[in-house]
C-alpha cells in the first residue's frame, strides 16, 4: 500500500503530480491511499509529505501521457467536494483512460457520473456561495468595510473569490469561512486558515430594513414552500438574516390569503366609470375622411379587418400632400411595422435606389400602401410576411381610395398584384400589363410594375438585371406620364 | 400625521410592486468594478437569485415603485386610484442608497424600479430615469438595473432610460385587446405595441456612444413583458398566441405569466380569486416548449382550448399523437429525441453524446433523464422495446403522477 499525502484538502496541483509519478510506474488505484497532511505539519512548514514531487517534472520523458482538458478540468472541480473519496475516485478514472480513452464522454458510467454528480455539486455550492454570502459593515470602521461568515458545503472559496474581488473591487471586505478566508483591500487579496463565526460582526443596521423587503415581496396567496427549499436549502438558512422570517410568513399566508379573497369589493371610482363611458363613445372610424390627418388619425382605430390586432400599429402613407404621383405598395413590412412609415425596410430601400436612378424625387410622390396593417405568421424570434387576402384588400380601400381622392395624383403606380387589386379593382397580372398606361374613373391612369421585394427575390442574376432596368424604365415613364 | 419611516415606506411599495412576475438579472453584458470606482458585475450568463421567498420566487433584485400614487384604474392593480391601500413615495435619494446599501451586502443583484402613473407619463418617466442616472454617473454602479418603460413617454426619455438600464419592460398585462380597455380603460394597446416597437428598432440599431459605468448598447438585456393569466377569459391557446406574436414583433427576451392574485383591496370589476398556479405553470411549460423545442402552438393547444393541468403539455402532445411513438434512442436525431416526453435538452444532449461509443440501453437513458417510467413507453432502446404500451389506451393512468404544486401548501 502506498500513501499519499497531499498538502491540503483543495490540493489539485499536489494530487496531480502524484498520479502522474504513479500512473507512470504503473500502481493500481487499489493500492494507493490518499490522505491529506495534518495542519499541525503545515504549520511547522515541512515539506508536504510523499506528494512533494513538483508537478513538472518527468514530463517527456518514455511512458508520458495525456489527458483531455475535460478531464482535467473536472478534477480540478472534484477535488473541491468535501467527499473523502475524490482523490482516490480521480485516480480511478485516470487508470481507466488509459484503455477506455474516451470514458469521460460516457457519463452513463458509474464512476464518471458519480464524479460529475461530485462536480456539478461543488459548482452548485459555488453559486450558492455568489448568491447566499451576507455582508456585515464593521460598524466605527472608515473606510467602509464589510465582513461575512459563510459556510460553503464544499471547499469553493478560492473559486469564487475573483467573482467577489470583480464586484466589490473598490470596498475592504473579507469572508470567513471553517476551511479559510479571503481578505480583500482593494489592492490585493489575501488567503487565510479557516475562521471562527466570532470574527464577523454579528449585527447590521441596514438588516432589518432587508428583512422588511423579503416579508413584503412575498405574495402569501401563492405558497410554494418546496420551490424555495429546493433552491434555498434550509442547511444555508442559519447564516441568512431573512431566513428567520419564514416560519411566520408561512403559519400566517392562508389566513391573510382568504381574508383577500372574501373582503368585500370596493366602489370603483367615479373616474373609472367617466373613462369607460368616454371608452364606449370612441368608436370605429366611420365618417369620411376630409384631410389626410383625418385618414393617419383613421387608420390607428380602424377595425374594418382583423389584421389590426397583431400589427403595432397602423401605417399610413406619406409624401407630398398634392403629389402628381402616388405608389402603392402591398403592405407594411416588419420595419414599417415598428417605425410607423412607409418603405423604409430592405424593400424600401432598393425602391429609393431605383428612384434616384430613374430621376425620380420621392419627397415629391406620395407613397402609400393597399393594405395599412402589417399582416404575417409569428416564426420563433421572427415573423414572416404573409400576403393579404382579397376581403382584406377591399376593406381597406377605403383608406387608399380616401387618400386618392385628396391626394389627386395624376399617376397611379401600383407596385405587385396586390397594389394592382386595390388600385384597379380587378386582378392584373403584371408582366402582361406593366409599360402601359391604364385609365382609371377619376380621371388619373395606372401604371402596374413589380413590388421592390420581387427584384430582391429573382434568383438568377441576369434575370435580376433585366427586371431592375425594366422596373427603373417604368418609374421613369410614371414620372413622365404624370409631368 | 408625521412621515411614514424609511421601512414603512419600503414595506408599501415593495408589497405594491410585488404582483410583477419578472425578477431576471440575466442575459446582459459582463462588466466588473476592477477598473471604476463604484460596486457592482454582471454578467452575460443567467444571473444570480440571492434568496427564494415562501412563494418559491427567486429574488434577485431590489423591486419596488418609486411611489404607488397612480391615476390610472387598472382592475387588476393593487395601485389603481380607486383603491384603498395606503400610499407612499421614495425620494430618489431613498433609492438610490438602499440599491447600494443592499447590493455591498450582498442581497441583490440591482434594482427594479417601476411607479405608479403620476402628473402624466414624461414626469414619471423622468423620474425612474433620473434614478438610474444617478446610479449609474454618480456612483458608477455597474449592477443591474431593470426600468419600467411607461408608454406614453416621450422617445427621448426612453432612450436615455434604455442607456442606463440592461433590460426595458412594459407590461401587456391583458392578453385579450378588448380587456384592456374594459380593465383598464386609461391604457391603450396600441401605444404599447407601438413602444414595443420602438424599443426593438433601438435595441436592434443600439450604437450609443458607450460610458465606462453604463452598459455600452441600449438595454443590452432586452425587453420583457407580462401577462396576466385568469382576469379575462382568455383560453390558453389564445395566451399562447398572444406570446409567440410577441416573441416574432418585438424580440421579447421574455414574456412572463402571472396568474391573477388577489390584492388587499380588490376591485368588484374583477373579484378576487386564488391565483392560478398550475395553470400558470403549464403556461411556462408550453411557452418553453415553443421557443425551445421549436413547436408550433397547434400541437399544444387546440384553437381556443386550455392546456391540460394533470399532465405536462409536452406529454400531452405525445399522447395526442402517438403515431410518432415509439422513438428510437439510437438513432433517431436530436429533433425528435426532444420531442419524447420527460427527456430534456441536458439529457438529449447526453445521450447523443454517448452513443457515439456504445449502444444505449435503457440503464443509460435512466441516467440520463429524471424519470425513466415517463420515458420508457415512448423510447426503443438496446434490449427495450415498449410493444403494444405506446398505444395502450390506459398509458395516461400508468404513468407517474405530477404532484400538483397547489398542494404543497401544508
Ligand atoms: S388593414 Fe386596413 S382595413 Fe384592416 S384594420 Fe388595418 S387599416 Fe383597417
Ligand atoms: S397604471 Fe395601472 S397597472 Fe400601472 S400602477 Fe397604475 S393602476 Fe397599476
Amino acid at each position: 500500500m502506498q500513501v499519499v499525502r497531499l498538502a491540503s484538502e483543495t490540493d489539485f496541483d499536489g494530487w496531480r503530480a502524484a498520479a502522474r509519478r504513479l500512473r507512470k510506474t504503473a500502481t493500481p488505484p487499489e493500492t494507493v491511499f490518499w490522505t491529506v497532511a495534518p495542519d499541525e505539519v503545515l504549520m511547522d512548514g515541512t515539506p508536504t509529505g510523499t506528494a512533494g514531487e513538483p508537478a513538472d517534472k518527468g514530463r517527456g520523458q518514455s511512458g508520458d501521457f495525456r489527458v483531455s482538458r475535460e478531464f482535467v478540468e473536472l478534477a480540478r472541480s472534484v477535488v473541491l467536494h468535501r467527499s473523502p473519496e475524490r482523490f482516490g475516485l480521480l485516480y480511478r478514472l485516470l487508470w481507466r483512460l488509459e484503455a477506455e480513452p474516451d470514458l469521460i464522454r460516457i457519463v452513463t458510467d458509474p464512476e464518471v457520473a458519480r464524479a460529475m454528480d461530485m462536480a456539478k455539486a461543488v459548482s452548485r455550492a459555488a453559486h450558492k456561495m455568489k448568491a447566499f454570502v451576507r455582508f456585515r459593515r464593521l460598524e466605527g470602521v472608515e473606510p467602509e468595510s464589510y465582513a461575512a461568515w459563510f459556510e460553503p458545503p464544499h471547499r469553493v472559496l478560492e473559486r469564487v473569490a475573483p467573482f467577489f474581488i470583480e464586484r466589490f473591487a473598490n470596498m475592504r471586505f473579507s469572508i470567513l469561512t471553517p476551511d479559510a478566508t479571503l481578505r480583500w483591500d482593494t489592492e490585493t487579496a489575501v488567503f487565510g486558515p479557516g475562521a471562527d463565526p466570532s470574527a464577523a460582526p454579528d449585527d447590521d443596521a441596514l438588516e432589518d430594513i432587508w428583512k422588511a423587503y423579503y416579508a413584503s415581496t412575498f405574495n402569501p396567496a401563492r405558497l410554494k414552500v418546496a420551490a424555495m427549499t429546493r433552491e434555498m436549502p434550509k442547511a444555508y438558512w442559519r447564516n441568512l438574516p431573512e431566513a428567520s422570517l419564514i416560519p411566520g410568513l408561512i403559519a400566517s399566508a392562508s389566513a391573510r390569503t382568504t381574508q383577500m379573497v372574501e373582503q368585500a369589493p370596493t366602489q370603483p371610482s367615479i373616474r373609472a366609470r367617466k373613462a369607460a363611458a368616454r371608452l364606449a363613445r370612441d368608436g370605429s372610424y366611420d365618417d369620411v375622411p376630409q384631410t389626410l390627418d383625418e385618414v393617419v388619425a383613421g387608420i390607428q382605430i380602424c377595425r374594418r379587418c382583423e389584421l389590426w390586432r397583431e400589427a403595432t400599429q397602423g401605417v399610413p402613407g406619406e409624401g407630398a400632400a398634392q403629389a402628381r404621383l402616388m405608389f402603392v405598395g402591398e403592405q407594411p413590412g416588419d420595419q414599417e411595422d415598428l417605425a410607423g412609415r412607409p418603405f423604409v425596410g430592405p424593400a424600401g430601400q432598393l425602391f429609393d435606389r431605383a428612384l434616384a436612378k430613374a430621376g425620380v424625387p420621392r419627397e415629391q410622390t406620395y407613397v402609400t400602401n393597399a393594405v395599412k396593417h402589417f399582416k404575417h405568421e409569428p416564426r420563433g424570434k421572427r415573423r414572416m410576411h404573409s400576403t393579404p387576402d382579397a376581403g382584406e384588400v377591399r376593406a381597406c380601400r377605403w383608406w387608399l381610395d380616401s387618400e386618392r381622392r385628396l391626394v389627386r395624383p395624376r399617376v397611379v403606380v401600383a407596385l405587385g398584384a396586390t397594389a394592382a387589386l386595390a388600385v384597379l379593382g380587378k386582378p392584373t397580372p403584371i408582366a402582361a400589363n406593366r409599360g402601359r398606361a391604364i385609365p382609371l374613373p377619376d380621371q388619373a391612369q395606372a401604371l402596374v410594375t413589380w413590388h421592390p421585394s420581387y427584384l430582391l427575390r429573382v434568383p438568377d442574376e441576369a434575370a435580376k438585371a433585366k427586371a431592375w432596368e425594366a422596373f427603373v424604365a417604368d418609374l421613369g415613364m410614371a414620372w413622365g406620364l404624370a409631368g | 400625521m408625521t412621515a411614514p419611516t424609511l421601512r414603512r415606506k419600503l414595506e408599501i411599495l415593495a408589497d405594491a410592486a410585488k404582483y410583477d412576475a419578472s425578477c431576471a438579472s440575466s442575459g446582459s453584458v459582463k462588466r466588473t468594478s476592477l477598473d471604476g470606482n463604484g460596486v457592482g458585475s454582471t454578467d452575460s450568463g443567467m444571473g444570480i437569485c440571492h434568496a427564494y421567498a415562501p412563494d418559491g420566487r427567486c429574488i434577485s433584485l431590489l423591486k419596488i415603485l418609486l411611489t404607488n400614487f397612480c391615476v390610472y384604474d387598472c382592475a387588476y392593480c393593487i395601485n389603481r386610484v380607486s383603491s384603498n391601500v395606503p400610499r407612499a413615495r421614495f425620494s430618489v435619494q431613498e433609492v438610490v442608497d438602499l440599491t447600494l446599501g443592499f447590493y455591498k451586502r450582498n442581497y441583490i443583484e440591482g434594482l427594479f424600479l417601476s411607479s405608479g402613473i403620476i402628473r402624466g407619463a414624461d414626469y414619471t418617466m423622468e423620474a425612474l430615469v433620473r434614478v438610474a442616472r444617478t446610479l449609474r454617473l454618480e456612483h458608477d454602479f455597474r449592477g443591474y438595473i431593470h426600468l419600467k418603460l411607461i408608454p406614453e413617454a416621450s422617445p427621448e426619455l426612453v432612450a436615455e432610460a434604455g442607456l442606463y438600464a440592461d433590460r426595458v419592460s412594459i407590461n401587456i398585462e391583458l392578453p385579450r385587446e378588448e380587456s384592456l380597455s374594459s380593465l383598464a380603460p386609461e391604457k391603450d394597446s396600441r401605444t404599447i405595441r407601438k413602444a414595443m416597437g420602438g424599443v426593438r428598432l433601438a435595441i436592434e440599431s443600439g450604437a450609443e456612444p458607450a460610458r465606462k459605468a453604463r452598459p455600452r448598447r441600449f438595454a443590452p438585456a432586452g425587453q420583457s413583458t407580462q401577462l396576466i393569466v385568469g382576469a379575462d377569459a382568455a383560453s390558453d391557446a389564445e395566451i399562447l398566441d398572444r406570446s409567440a406574436g410577441l416573441y416574432g414583433s418585438y424580440g421579447l427576451k421574455r414574456v412572463y405569466y402571472s396568474g391573477f392574485s388577489p390584492i388587499p383591496d380588490g376591485s368588484s370589476r374583477l373579484p378576487p380569486a386564488r391565483p392560478p398556479l398550475m395553470r400558470e405553470h403549464r403556461l411556462y411549460q408550453a411557452d418553453w416548449l415553443m421557443r425551445v423545442y421549436g413547436f408550433g402552438r397547434g400541437e399544444i393547444a387546440l384553437d381556443g382550448g386550455m392546456l391540460d393541468l394533470d399532465i405536462d403539455p409536452k406529454l400531452a402532445a405525445a399522447l395526442r399523437d402517438r403515431g410518432d411513438f415509439p422513438v428510437d434512442v439510437n438513432r433517431a436525431d436530436r429533433e425528435r429525441l426532444l420531442r419524447v416526453p420527460g427527456l430534456g435538452v441536458t439529457g438529449v444532449d447526453r445521450l447523443i453524446s454517448v452513443r457515439r461509443y456504445k449502444r444505449l440501453t435503457l440503464e443509460d437513458v435512466k441516467r440520463a433523464c429524471r424519470s425513466l417510467a415517463k420515458v420508457r413507453p415512448f423510447i426503443v432502446a438496446d434490449g427495450w422495446s415498449p410493444g403494444a404500451l405506446t398505444d395502450s389506451a390506459g398509458l395516461r393512468g400508468l404513468l407517474p403522477k405530477e404532484r400538483p404544486r397547489q398542494l404543497e401548501l401544508f
